[in-house]
């Protein structure tokens, strides 16, 4: 039963957003039903706009939608310039170009059939709705808080790439206050001696805050290793090299027939399970702690499997009654429509309403 | 608490020692402040002290620094987290996260401090510091004095026995600065922490102090009590000056001990006359203009008249439009609407190359204007850039700045020599009216009367000077008129001796002193009589 606090304003977990997220892309890459898909895309939009703060990244939603526009354009545009003649209902008659031999297989213009624009149009479509999904779970998920909630023993990648980020629009602040600098000195900023009085203070002032940030992260304690014996290092180090090597050798195996059996899936598994020994060792090392770490609690449990439900409800669909997930291009008709993967689709929408509502930015609040 | 015995450290490549033979022992909870000219090691002091010198900087360290019976010899920096505190001089650079409440807990994470205790002690020092109510806000959108103060929390987290701060108020307006003193002070106090700090605007700070260490320059220090060490320092804030020139003995630090000896100078001296305003002719005007970033209003309808052979001083809180009127004045900045006049022409009408023969700006971070590797290279491609005769910038330089190493890189020269080399850059182009951008930032008492000086002799060729800075005691000894903005509005213009000596946040030393009519220590020098000391 949710209690009192289970409806409170806070940030979800952004894993529980990202398997939710993941599950409605898996369930789309199963598909390329029209009105199935156009559900999914209901159903990401309905959630975000529902769930989403008020920071950046959750604005950039938008973005998302415009790309996959462009993708569904493109696939139908390509249908149209690179023969779109199998099918029998011919709806354009455009002139073919003639190719040289050598270009045997690849046809320019010609008739174009309703049945290959739609072809293209579901398989745009299809990878449309996944990059919208990838879209929904960027905007309600601090991408921030997602590079936080990695493991320790990738901490200090994880700060890596945090810095990094933050340094993109550093250096684009002192770009623009050079180049306003630069106008003061009667430069106009077109010529290439122009490009060096720009560059090199903006190299110079970048160099000195890296030096700066890098003199504030050690004297405040980053990196600092604690006592663990060389031993151990060695040991987490050797089981973390024969791990990857295992995944190495396994994965070939798995992808190249002819080497024995042996090879493949007991090396992946293998690997991994070495691989993952190796990691928890070198994270118990790691005497760290973390400031209000991303909580699991029922919330991230229920949007998570609201998005593992549809990927299985369309999983379980294609194993059984195939026909209706992927429309027949040889005989245009209206896609049919069953009610299991329908009502699956829409168990994805649950977490407009089982998720609490983000925490408000208090980055707003007036100085 | 801090043991230094016999340090000694010198740069590669470099034949004197910045530091000498310095021995100093500080005790808990002592409140130490660091003196002396730009450029004699007050930072390489500071750094010694959690190990950044030598183990980042570089350079041969001799001697030993321990702090609490740890010696920095063996340890990293890093080793000394828990132990010593650091803030650098510019606090945004420092930061590591993006949002105020995770950089408190940033030096927490790396020691390992259990979640709870984490969680009680951000709360705790979001209350000490009274930044409760910016919490989630990005370090970025904080101003000066508010990062200043997260920079201070975010270190205090891990409980540090010492503090070390390097210029922590010299970017900051009058009230920010004394608000982060008082948290200072308030640390000493509560906490029993021991703070170290170095600072060039000294005014504000002796009057909290228990100790001063002063830089002599030939690697030694003075230490000892504030009031003994600054009687023959060649760095001193006006009161003392004024308790110098008035014989006082010992020398009052605050301006409350100094004013109950003032009497008898005050009735001893006749009221300064002043030329009630310079009569040059009207050069500059400006109507009107409005300045605006999106949503947000920089600049709010100003009016402005400068006139020539005048300097006009504009002072106001951080963000409060100082920069961008500068900026829309000269016509490289945005300005969505007004008129901007400068004997008969718009700047922002012509071409850069013309503006800046009308109008010259020296910006906040001067040193984006040098992209050379030597000065006399800066100079030649001055003197090409304005049309003016070879050597022009070079003469121009020698007289701001004289025995600046023509074949140094200019970033290895002082904050001071820098300036001047700019303002040479500037002024190559013959500039009717000259704006100069929080010039103060990083110069001593020396090099800032000589920048006095400097804007007084481009002043007296007829120019017209406009200086945007938060520095009081600078403004009292250079502008004749006064502006006071916030907002972006003017709130308050008139001449100098007005607008400085009503208001109690922008008064100088000597007006909290002798009152109101005067502003310098020079102008009392002149007015008093003329008497044996």
């Amino acid at each position: 039963m949710p209690g009192a606090t289970y409806y409170l304003p806070r940030d979800l977990h952004p894993m529980a957003w990202w398997v939710w997220a993941l599950g409605l892309a898996t369930a789309a890459s199963r598909t390329t039903n029209p009105w199935l898909l156009g559900l999914i895309l209901a159903v990401a939009g309905f959630v975000v706009v529902a769930r989403r703060g008020e920071a950046p990244w959750a604005l950039a939603f938008r973005m998302y939608l415009y790309l996959g526009a462009v993708v569904v354009g493109f696939r139908v545009f390509f249908r149209l310039v690179f023969g779109g003649g199998e099918g029998a209902t011919i709806v354009l008659r455009l002139p073919e170009i003639p190719l040289p031999e050598w270009a045997a297989g690849i046809r320019l213009l010609g008739d174009v059939s309703a049945e290959s624009l739609l072809g293209g149009f579901y398989d745009g479509l299809r990878l449309a709705t996944m990059v919208v999904c990838l879209g929904a779970a960027n905007a309600l998920a601090n991408p921030k808080r997602l590079l936080k909630s990695m493991p320790p023993a990738l901490y200090e990648v994880g700060t890596a790439v945090v810095v990094a980020l933050s340094v993109f629009p550093q250096l684009a602040e002192s770009v623009v206050r050079v180049r306003r600098a630069r106008r003061l000195r009667g430069g106009d900023g077109r010529r290439f001696h122009a490009l060096r009085a720009i560059v090199i203070p903006v190299l110079a002032d970048a160099l000195d805050r890296s030096l700066r940030l890098a003199a504030s992260m050690d004297s405040r304690g980053y990196g600092r290793a604690g006592t663990v014996d060389p031993r151990r290092r060695l040991a987490t180090g050797a089981l973390m090299i024969a791990g990857l090597l295992g995944v190495c050798v396994g994965v070939y195996a798995t992808l190249d027939g002819s080497t024995p059996r042996v090879l493949a899936a007991p090396m992946l598994v293998l690997g991994v399970v070495v691989g993952l020994v190796g990691f928890r060792a070198a994270g118990a090392r790691v005497r760290r702690t973390r400031y209000r770490p991303g909580r699991w609690h029922l919330p991230e449990v229920l949007v998570a499997l609201s998005g593992l439900t549809v990927a299985a409800a369309l999983v379980a669909t294609s194993a059984v009654d195939p026909t209706d997930l992927t429309p027949s291009l040889m005989v245009l008709s209206w896609p049919a429509l069953s009610w299991t993967p329908l009502a699956g689709v829409l168990l994805g929408a649950l977490p407009a309403v089982l998720a609490p509502p983000p925490e408000p930015a208090l980055g707003r609040v007036p100085a | 608490m801090i043991e230094l015995d016999r340090v000694s450290f010198w740069y590669h490549g470099q034949p004197e020692p910045v530091l000498s033979e310095v021995s100093l022992s500080i005790g808990e909870g002592e409140l130490v402040l660091l003196a002396g000219r730009t450029g004699v090691g007050k930072s390489t002091l500071l750094g010694t002290l959690n190990g950044l010198v030598p183990h980042f900087t570089g350079g041969h360290l001799d001697g030993e620094v321990s702090v609490d019976g740890v010696s920095t010899r063996s340890r990293p920096p890093r080793e000394f987290a828990h132990l010593v505190g650091v803030v650098g001089q510019d606090p945004l650079a420092g930061f590591v996260t993006d949002t105020v409440e995770e950089e408190l807990a940033y030096g927490m994470e790396q020691l390992g401090v259990e979640p709870p205790v984490m969680r009680r002690r951000v709360e705790e020092t979001l209350d000490l510091l009274g930044i409760a109510d910016l919490r989630g806000r990005a370090l970025r959108t904080l101003s000066g004095g508010q990062q200043q103060r997260v920079a201070v929390g975010s270190v205090l987290t891990t409980h540090p026995k010492v503090l070390v701060l390097d210029e922590p108020t010299s970017a900051l307006d009058p009230t920010a600065a004394e608000d982060v003193l008082a948290t200072l002070a308030r640390l000493v106090h509560d906490l029993g922490t021991t703070v170290l700090l170095a600072e060039h605007r000294m005014e504000r700070v002796v009057p909290f102090v228990d100790r001063m260490v002063y830089l002599t320059g030939d690697g030694g220090v003075v230490d000892g009590d504030p009031a003994e060490v600054l009687r023959d320092t060649p760095v001193a804030p006006p009161i003392v000056e004024l308790g110098r020139l008035a014989g006082w003995d010992p020398l009052p630090l605050s301006v409350r001990d100094a004013r109950r000896r003032a009497g008898p100078l005050r009735s001893s001296l006749s009221v300064p006359a002043r030329p009630s305003r310079v009569d040059g002719a009207e050069l500059l005007s400006v109507r009107d203009v409005v300045v605006r970033y999106g949503p947000i209003v920089a600049v709010r309808g100003v009016d402005l008249d400068v006139r020539a052979g005048e300097v006009l001083a504009m002072m106001g809180r951080n963000g409060s439009g100082k920069s961008s009127l500068l900026w829309a004045v000269q016509g490289s900045g945005p300005r969505q609407s007004g008129r901007v006049d400068v004997d008969g022409v718009d700047p922002t009408s012509m071409s850069t190359v013309e503006a800046r023969k009308v109008v010259g700006l020296v910006p906040q971070t001067a040193s984006d204007l040098l992209y050379l590797d030597t000065v006399a290279a800066e100079c030649a491609a001055a003197d090409r850039e304005s049309g003016a005769a070879a050597g022009t910038c070079r003469s121009l330089l020698d007289r701001l700045a004289p025995e600046v190493d023509a074949a140094r890189h200019p970033r290895d020269l002082s904050e001071g020599q820098r300036l001047a080399l700019v303002l040479a850059v500037q002024l190559t182009a013959e500039p009717r009216v000259l704006l100069l951008d929080e010039p103060t930032r990083g110069l001593d008492y020396p090099a800032k009367s000589a920048l006095g000086r400097m804007i007084a002799a481009i002043a007296a060729e007829g120019r017209a000077v406009v200086v945007a800075t938060h520095d009081v005691e600078f403004v009292a000894a250079i502008a004749d008129r006064v502006l006071v903005m916030a907002e972006g509005e003017i709130v308050s213009a008139g001449p100098t001796a007005r607008v400085l000596g009503d208001s109690p946040a922008f008064a100088p030393q000597v007006a909290k002193i002798l009152g109101p009519d005067w502003l310098t220590v020079a102008e009392v020098a002149a007015a008093r009589p003329a008497e044996p000391r």
